[in-house]
């Protein structure tokens, strides 16, 4: 192997590939059961880079030659920039090294389209069928599905990886067109629909075989990018919406579009990446998935964007006081986990420990319940409690106010308001 | 006040814990190792570890709680954070005194503090899944040194061996100058002094051909997944503090 060849396409086709902003590696069962390298059960990030993202995958291009030319991309067509491809060895070689040091869960192999989209695929697909039967990998792979790949193609992708994605690039059809041209939304869609059937009949057929092989154990996502178009939140949480509930995704990604491109359709190079309204769009996505929120509860017509000054569970309890104060000792699991304060966690240990005994102040603060900003919507075993008639304005002057730094509020020696 | 002063190890605990009954002690205080800071006026017992009398210990514990709790209760003691022996004995005399199983009781200041142990023991055995480095030695054993906050080399066997089922490793902990070591079939602790193999000239000249490649390809696939407009340099500090770094090869 030539170190220096091999350490210049490395160089180019990972700062190719960082865009892809899926890095999950948790979600797969494989199992390490054939004595050979490897497992993937639990995600594990295994480094950070200074932006603050997490690395858990070998996350490459198999090449960043592309036929297309989508303005928001860096490995365009009409960019001039340096080109590279991996062989499939060279790539195997990478992800069976970095594992074996335990630098990586494994393998995100993306790919700019070269020739057509059933080339492209094929090579993929090939890579993760080498790791897993020449090398008896059993680490996570996640291959980026091509727009028009041919289903048996994708059908062979799910049996060797853990996870497919197809990117959806633009959450709405209008700006997929204005953006990337040579693209359609069909072709998009088309393999996740084929995806998310192959998934449910290889679920059946689990049921009734215990042999049935792994299909795409951890499932499929996909991701899109705001800010390089005019999309407000909600029609971004509806795409996201319409997709997990009807392709049964995993995940949707947002990617804070970080303006790479001179071009006179995209926001201007000097442009901040929206990496707060990023992290409110990850937010609500959580509301949707594990707090049992409704998309129009948290953004609608007359809240079009996410606030970016406080969190949409905090927003969300603001704009719908009535539905407060919640009695912590008698509500349902559902309603206190719609306490701004009050996490997953600590909402499922309320409910373990009241069975105890009715729950005060101080063992809200024991459980993690965050009172700064759960007080204003509680009631519990004492007669202290918000008393004064807030408006929502109010209550978030007084929340920010006491939370320029989270560090701060723990400095001892500081008086707690209970 | 009676002091007790046990060995350390999780039976000398349980042992402590037969002693302050069989003597029917109230105001106790529990302290690991031969720390012999005697106050006056105060009664030093110093505990001889047992196994009958753990066992008999363990045997009424394993009525008052679940095996999941009793798990939880030995993941805390490995902490070794000094003073909260006197958590893990609150917490028993707890289990003990009630009709009904406590480990959900969060409004329990002993509950709830080995609930908070046993999470700072997960995420620093989670951190150490992930921080491991190995270097791919000359006789291709792949070797880690790591130097945790608290003593998890235990927790980490399953999670290793169950990974890297074809390749010897061992894994070291510089701190407690133990390691963990692999060989195809088995896994043992090992106590061997690793002075000599820690000096970086040595570790270096040990390599196996081709470990100098990989980790440059490794800390160049690392700048190269960074994204400058983005920077963020407090999130990184949050998440790879600096004392871990001496073992990352990205970080080298």
């Amino acid at each position: 192997m030539d170190a220096d060849r091999i350490k210049e396409k490395l160089n180019i086709l990972a700062d190719a590939a960082k865009y892809d902003v899926s890095c999950a590696s948790s979600g797969s069962n494989r199992k390490n059961s054939n004595k050979g390298l490897g497992d993937a059960s639990n995600g594990i990030c295994h480094s950070y880079t200074e932006d603050g993202r997490c690395v858990s995958l070998l996350k490459i291009l198999l090449t960043n030659h592309c036929i297309f030319d989508c303005a928001y991309c860096v490995s365009r067509k009409s960019n001039d920039i340096k080109r590279a491809a991996f062989s499939v060895q060279e790539v195997v070689d990478l992800t069976i090294n970095f594992y074996r040091r335990n630098y990586i869960e494994g393998l995100f192999l993306s790919s700019g389209i070269f020739k057509n989209a059933d080339y492209t695929m094929e090579r993929l697909v090939l890579v993760a069928k080498k790791l897993r039967t020449e090398q008896n990998f059993n680490g996570y792979i996640h291959l980026k599905t091509i727009p028009g790949a041919s289903d048996d193609l994708m059908r062979l992708a799910g049996l060797y990886a853990d996870r497919l994605s197809v990117n959806l690039e633009m959450p709405t059809e209008a700006g997929l067109k204005l953006l990337a041209p040579d693209k359609s939304r069909q072709d998009m869609i088309n393999p996740m629909r084929f995806l998310k059937n192959e998934l449910i009949q290889y679920a059946e057929e689990k049921k009734l075989f215990k042999s049935t092989p792994l299909f795409a154990p951890a499932g499929q996502s996909t991701q899109v990018i705001i800010g390089a178009t005019r999309e407000n939140d909600v029609q971004i949480l509806h795409t996201a919406d319409h997709f997990y509930k009807n392709y049964n995704l995993k995940r949707v990604y947002y990617s804070g579009y970080v303006p790479v491109l001179a071009d006179k359709r995209l926001p201007d190079l000097n442009t901040a990446v929206p990496m707060v309204r990023e992290n409110r769009l990850y937010q609500a996505d959580w509301l949707l998935r594990f707090y049992g929120f409704n998309v129009n509860e948290i953004v609608d017509q007359q809240n079009p964007m996410l606030d970016l000054d406080i969190d949409p569970k905090l927003s969300w309890a603001i704009r719908n006081l009535h539905a407060f104060p919640v009695d912590i000792n008698t509500a349902p699991l559902q309603m206190i986990l719609r306490v701004p304060g009050i996490g997953r966690l600590s909402a499922q240990k309320i409910v373990g420990a009241r069975k105890f005994a009715r729950l005060n102040w101080e063992q809200l603060k024991i459980i993690g319940v965050a009172t700064n900003r759960a007080r204003y919507f509680i009631t519990c075993n004492s007669n202290d409690f918000e008393r004064r008639d807030l408006t929502g304005t109010r209550i978030k002057q007084f929340i920010l106010a006491g939370s320029h730094s989270k560090y701060l509020r723990n400095k001892p020696g500081q008086l707690s308001i209970f | 006040m009676t002091r007790l002063i046990y060995d350390g190890t999780f039976e000398g605990l349980l042992t402590a814990i037969f002693e302050i009954y069989a003597h029917k002690l109230t105001r106790v205080s529990l302290q690991r190792g031969e720390n012999n800071t005697s106050a006056m006026f105060e009664n030093v017992i110093i505990v001889k570890t047992d196994e009958v009398r753990a066992g008999r210990v363990l045997k009424g514990l394993q009525k008052k709680l679940s095996p999941s709790g009793i798990g939880r209760l030995y993941i805390a003691h490995l902490a070794e954070i000094a003073g909260d022996e006197n958590t893990l004995a609150g917490f028993i005399k707890y289990a003990f005194d009630s009709p009904v199983n406590i480990e959900k009781n969060f409004g329990n200041k002993y509950v709830q503090r080995v609930s908070e142990i046993v999470g700072m023991m997960r995420r620093e055995k989670h951190r150490m899944e992930a921080f491991v480095r190995f270097q791919r030695l000359k006789d291709d054993i792949y070797y880690a040194g790591i130097e945790p906050d608290f003593n998890v080399l235990p927790l980490l066997n399953r999670h290793f061996k169950n990974r890297y089922a074809d390749q010897k490793w061992m894994i070291f902990d510089s701190k407690r100058k133990y390691g963990l070591y692999y060989d195809l079939h088995d896994t043992q602790f090992v106590t061997i002094d690793f002075s000599e193999a820690h000096n970086p000239a040595n570790v270096v000249s040990s390599f196996n051909a081709g470990e100098d490649l990989y980790q440059r390809l490794w800390q160049n696939y690392y700048h190269s997944a960074n994204i400058p407009a983005r920077k963020n340099t407090p999130l990184h500090l949050r998440h790879i503090p600096k004392r871990y770094w001496k073992h990352l090869t990205e970080k080298f």
